[in-house]
């Protein structure tokens, strides 16, 4: 077996945090860079593992004129990167009770009426750090196919980039979580054993088990459970 | 990509995995899983919880006398951030049915129950954004017994024996018994199951359970359950509170032994605060961030154990606290991400975990306690591990065999998040294994509740990870999901019923200045300013420069002071 070669001394490069100069692992996240440069990030930090959306962070590179956008836990810096934080972007979240809503493009004309300003540019698609096809569900929205923008929306963490890169203003997250909850609601299709062991259940189908098994002994649980089959 | 030096043993990876393909297709498991004995053997000789300095004798509270997690301990014996002559209780700054601490997936639930079916009013109290939470991270599934040739019973059965028949069996047959409610009620609400062509739900294995139990949302199942939870509190401004980056630093109790509020602090300000509330809840989850052992977390930024500190001054029992959950499969490399989670899923699909020869060394679907140690014993005792360059060590986990056993492009369809974190580093989980290693992941034990979440005092609710008692010394994959969902709408249902009966007395905070005499007559000398809040990432030089302001702290910002002494874990 090779061994791993020690380590060498950690690279470091320069990378701007608001426009100040710091020296950070030339391997760091932007994450681990700001607190590397002795930020305790308080708004700007989450789950840490992609899924939260709290580490939004806008950059742009030497010599290159694009704003880029990327969650700051999965980012790695690059020489001479000039970056923020955007913890939190402003949006409106429609109030609405799911029970009153149709599944089709009517409960996105009454919640959110800004979908239909889009101008179809792709700016949201491109400033998405999750890479998903963020103009093609707001198109989706449009037509009323919620099954659609469910597909297309469902790993979005609601950083909130492309509501704040568009130009047409719209609020693409919560378009994606109305249509999800509105997916899930209405438009599933029914488990039928699902309803039968919610029934069973009710019905008091488990409590004589329940109670042999609550009053066994330590020894004959164990072994009824090392004695269990496995599907 | 993986440096070179790694080539060797993942081209060993490719040649072994024709005949381990072939046993994956049989019906039989890929290697035998252990018996109860094979079992004790490698907990007691490689789990963390069992090295001689991972525990200790808590001097002071309701444990007094009792052995626990080292670093449980040192939080437990700690002072408080206020004292109780500072604050004044007699006109709460904010009044309300039910004070719910933590605004993750207990904490939520517990808040829509008590609205819809209730009636209630409620103040979320959370420390950093609603939803920042180990709920929203949940990546493989949740466990409920819904399939035809599954049952309650037998989820019961599974828990208990995952949990070494040491769980409370009232918490874990509520457990098992709502787990198929919640699922509908969850979908009612909005959430999208993964399902087959018929409208049954998909189900997966995960370790220790012996029917395909494991309900998902794609590898985003914890986020889409967190996100229609929140939408939905967000619907209902009139009756639910949300107050973000306002953590509690303290319980409030009457005069009566009542639990009565808290006291919240704003991260924005650095103001307190104070909560009159008729019952309050406990859902402020885990302590991943006090990386126990020095090991990496999976957990988020928060979890940092507030809720135990503040209801064991308070004089709430714990229970369980004396054993940690590790993650069998963090990330050991790439660096960047290291302890970061694998979903239990990919091996519930089929991945294996290989030694540096590229064999299997156990059964890959053990209990977590057990498959954490057998993976910490084949690099320790067998020296089956890989190197990596930042000094960690891991072991293949075999991805690939995903595709192969169930079509290509499953992998991306089924794991979209786990493909992006490797993706972005060059590595295609679809293509190459990954390399793991355990990472701290849950805190077993927590306040003890009964299954109504009631804890030893009158109006201290407690639900989720912060609770103790349900998963014994170990819990399973994706019962921490339906953890979080079925305490999280009973503590909402039993927090409403107290508290459309309780009359609250004087509010009172004696109870710190009884726990900081019992301190000092226990001879206990620290530093230490618990609830902790936030854990620190700055570099050694950087703390020492910024110690030379701690000792000039106010009161209000001591918070910061436990982070920059120097030595201290927390």
């Amino acid at each position: 077996m090779a061994r791993a070669p020690t380590e060498a001394k950690e690279r470091l490069i320069t990378v701007y945090i608001m426009g100040k100069a710091c020296e950070v692992p030339a391997e760091a996240t932007i994450m681990g860079a700001i607190e590397y440069a002795g930020h305790q990030i308080i708004r700007g930090a989450g789950c840490r593992e992609g899924y939260c959306g709290a580490c939004a962070t806008i950059y742009r590179l030497p010599g290159d004129y694009k704003i880029r956008a990327g969650l700051a836990c999965m980012t790695l810096v690059e020489e001479g990167m000039t970056l923020a934080q955007i913890p939190y972007v402003p949006a409106e979240k429609a109030i609405y009770d799911i029970e009153k809503l149709k599944p089709n493009v009517s409960a996105i004309q009454q919640l959110y009426p800004s979908v239909f300003r889009c101008v179809a540019c792709g700016t949201c698609t491109r400033s998405c750090p999750q890479g998903l096809q963020v103009m093609d569900y707001v198109q989706a929205a449009k037509r009323g196919d919620i099954a659609e923008v469910m597909d297309l929306s469902f790993d979005c963490v609601v950083c909130g980039m492309c509501m704040l890169r568009c130009p047409a203003e719209i609020t693409q997250p919560l378009v994606g979580i109305l249509a999800k909850r509105l997916y899930g609601r209405y438009l599933r299709k029914d488990s039928p054993e699902l309803a039968a062991r919610v029934k069973a259940v009710e019905e008091g189908a488990y409590d004589a088990e329940y109670a042999e098994l609550m009053t066994m002994s330590r020894k004959d649980l164990s072994d009824r459970y090392y004695a269990r089959d496995t599907e | 990509m993986y440096p070179e030096y790694m080539a060797e043993s993942l081209r060993k990876v490719v040649q072994t995995r024709p005949a381990r393909l072939e046993l994956a297709r049989k019906s039989g498991p890929v290697y035998p899983p252990m018996n109860a004995e094979e079992r004790r053997a490698v907990l007691e000789g490689f789990h963390p919880d069992f090295e001689s300095s991972a525990r200790r004798t808590v001097r002071v509270g309701p444990n007094r006398d009792e052995s626990l997690t080292t670093e449980v301990a040192d939080l437990l014996e700690s002072h408080s951030w206020l004292r109780s002559e500072q604050v004044n209780l007699d006109r709460p700054d904010f009044e309300t049915d039910l004070l719910i601490i933590g605004g993750g997936g207990a904490g939520c639930n517990a808040a829509l129950v008590a609205m819809k079916d209730h009636g209630m009013r409620s103040i979320i109290a959370t420390k950093l954004r609603m939803g920042d939470a180990n709920s929203m991270m949940s990546q493989g599934g949740m466990q409920a017994a819904v399939s035809r040739t599954d049952s309650p019973t037998r989820h019961y059965l599974d828990a208990i024996g995952g949990g070494h028949f040491e769980n409370k069996p009232e918490l874990v047959r509520a457990l098992t018994e709502d787990g198929p409610g919640v699922v509908k009620w969850l979908e009612d609400l909005g959430v999208v199951w993964d399902k087959q062509q018929d409208g049954s739900l998909k189900t997966m294995h995960g370790g220790g359970t012996s029917r395909k139990r494991m309900l998902s949302c794609r590898d985003y199942t914890g986020a889409m359950i967190m996100r229609t939870l929140m939408d939905e509190v967000r619907n209902h401004p009139d009756m639910i509170d949300v107050k973000e980056f306002m953590p509690a630093v303290e319980l409030i109790m009457d005069t009566k032994g009542h639990c009565a509020g808290a006291v919240l602090y704003s991260l924005d300000s650095e103001e307190f605060f104070t909560v009159k509330a008729k019952a309050t809840l406990i859902a402020t989850g885990g302590y991943g961030r006090l990386h126990i052992r020095g090991f990496d977390t999976t957990n988020h930024y928060g979890a940092t154990g507030d809720g135990l500190v503040m209801a064991y001054r308070a004089g709430a029992k714990l229970m369980y606290m004396d054993s940690v959950q590790y993650h069998p499969t963090g990330v050991s490399f790439p660096e960047q991400i290291a302890g970061f989670l694998v979903t239990e899923a990919i091996r519930g699909a089929g991945g294996q975990p290989l030694n540096k020869d590229g064999e299997l060394f156990v059964y890959p679907r053990e209990p977590r306690d057990i498959e954490a140690a057998a993976i910490i014993r084949e690099c320790a005792q067998n020296g089956g591990g890989i190197p990596t360059p930042s000094g960690r060590v891991g072991v293949w986990l075999d991805s690939p065999l995903i595709d192969m056993l169930h079509g290509d492009g499953y992998t991306d369809k089924h794991f979209p998040a786990m493909y992006r974190q490797f993706i972005r580093y060059g590595i295609d989980i679809a293509k190459l294994p990954m390399l793991i290693y355990p990472s701290l992941h849950y805190q077993n034990g927590g306040i003890e509740i009964n299954e109504r979440c009631e804890t030893d005092l009158p109006g201290l609710y407690v639900a989720g990870e912060a609770s103790g008692g349900l998963h014994g010394r170990n819990r399973l994959m994706g019962n921490s999901v339906l953890d979080y969902n079925v305490f999280g709408q009973r503590a909402g249902r039993y927090a409403s019923e107290y508290a459309k009966a309780v009359k609250i007395g004087k509010l009172s905070l004696a109870h710190l200045d009884s726990f900081e005499k019992e301190l000092a007559a226990a001879g206990v000398q620290t530093e230490l300013v618990t609830p902790v809040l936030l854990p620190s990432y700055a570099p050694e030089d950087v703390r020492k420069r910024q110690l030379l302001r701690a000792d000039n702290e106010l009161p209000g910002s001591s918070v910061l002071h436990n982070r920059l002494h120097e030595g201290k874990s927390l």
